[in-house]
């Protein structure tokens, strides 16, 4: 057990008990600021796992976009304040999947790992990833922006009401028209 | 460093994200343990990086970035959906969602029309959520 271990071991201690609180608390706000424990103590797992860059990266676009954004649906969707009696199904059968799931594959790979040690490989630098990405994997990398171009249009199409809107009938163009 | 802490801890991790997803009722909610499924994905294949011997160095975290990346996509059109939701119905749990095809002669604010016209219709209309 060296302090690289007890790194681990702490850190994924805080990921995993916030991931419980994520799940289990009554709090829609909570549950995003838990999430935020749960992404930054992830951030620091892949710190010392030596990925440099996927952490940082890690905090801008989770704990930086997503969260926030999360945060913004919660908002605008009128969550109460307070605790909420009905964010939840009543879930054995939730419990049973999910426990059996998480189980299973931590069974799974710990029968694969059992207590063995490897030593950790040079700091994924930007450096190192950038040369990478743009050598080798440069073809995934350009299909992931076609892939967020066209999820921003559909983010958009689904959000504005009125761009299907357009060809159809004359009542609501009418009853609407001087708002636009 | 030995591997199986981490391994142990996205496999934990991916529990949860399952259990979240089949137990909340919000869609937020909902999104947040997919989020956690996807955390664990990720920490999987860093983890990875460390521990096999690749042709190409550094693919785990490369494919850790590429999974960032869908993430944020996926949270984007997510939220628009589930804002699209609670626009048409003012309620957005997610097993109140009819799944069935709304009938012609159920009483709808709408026009008689093709499906996908009828929704248009029906989200443009009077926002009921704004009570």
């Amino acid at each position: 057990m060296t302090g690289v271990d007890a790194l681990l071991l702490a850190l994924g201690a805080v990921a995993v008990g916030a991931g419980v609180l994520v799940v289990a608390t009554r709090h829609l706000v909570r549950a995003g600021l838990y999430l935020v424990v749960c992404l930054v103590a992830l951030a620091g797992m892949y710190l010392v796992l030596t990925a440099e860059l996927v952490t940082w990266v890690q905090v801008l676009i989770y704990v930086g976009a997503v969260v926030v954004l999360l945060l913004f649906a919660v908002m605008l969707t009128r969550a109460p304040i307070g605790a909420s009696d009905d964010l939840d199904r009543p879930g054995w059968p939730a419990a049973l999947i999910g426990g059996g799931v998480g189980l299973g594959l931590a069974a799974l790979l710990v029968d694969a790992y059992r207590w063995t040690r490897v030593e950790l490989p040079r700091a994924g630098t930007a450096e190192r990833i950038g040369e990478q990405v743009f050598g080798a994997w440069v073809l995934p990398f350009e299909l992931l922006s076609v892939l967020l171009l066209a999820a921003l249009v559909g983010a958009v199409v689904l959000s504005r009401p009125d761009i299907g809107q357009r060809p159809a009938t004359d009542t609501s163009k009418g009853a609407r028209g001087p708002l636009r | 460093m030995r591997p199986v802490i981490p391994y142990v801890t996205a496999a934990l991790l991916f529990g949860l994200g399952v259990y979240g997803v089949l137990r909340r009722r919000n869609a937020v909610l909902v999104l947040m343990a997919i989020e956690l499924m996807l955390n664990a994905v990720n920490l999987i294949l860093v983890t990875a990086d460390t521990t096999a011997k690749a042709l190409l160095p550094h693919g785990g975290q490369v494919f850790a970035l590429f999974v960032i990346v869908l993430a944020a996509a996926e949270v984007g059109v997510g939220l628009a959906i589930v804002l699209q939701l609670y626009r048409m119905r003012a309620s957005i749990a997610v097993d109140e969602v009819p799944l069935t095809e709304r009938r012609a002669d159920e009483p709808v604010p709408a026009v008689a029309g093709a499906i996908g016209e009828t929704t248009v219709t029906a989200v443009a209309g009077p926002p009921e959520g704004e009570r």
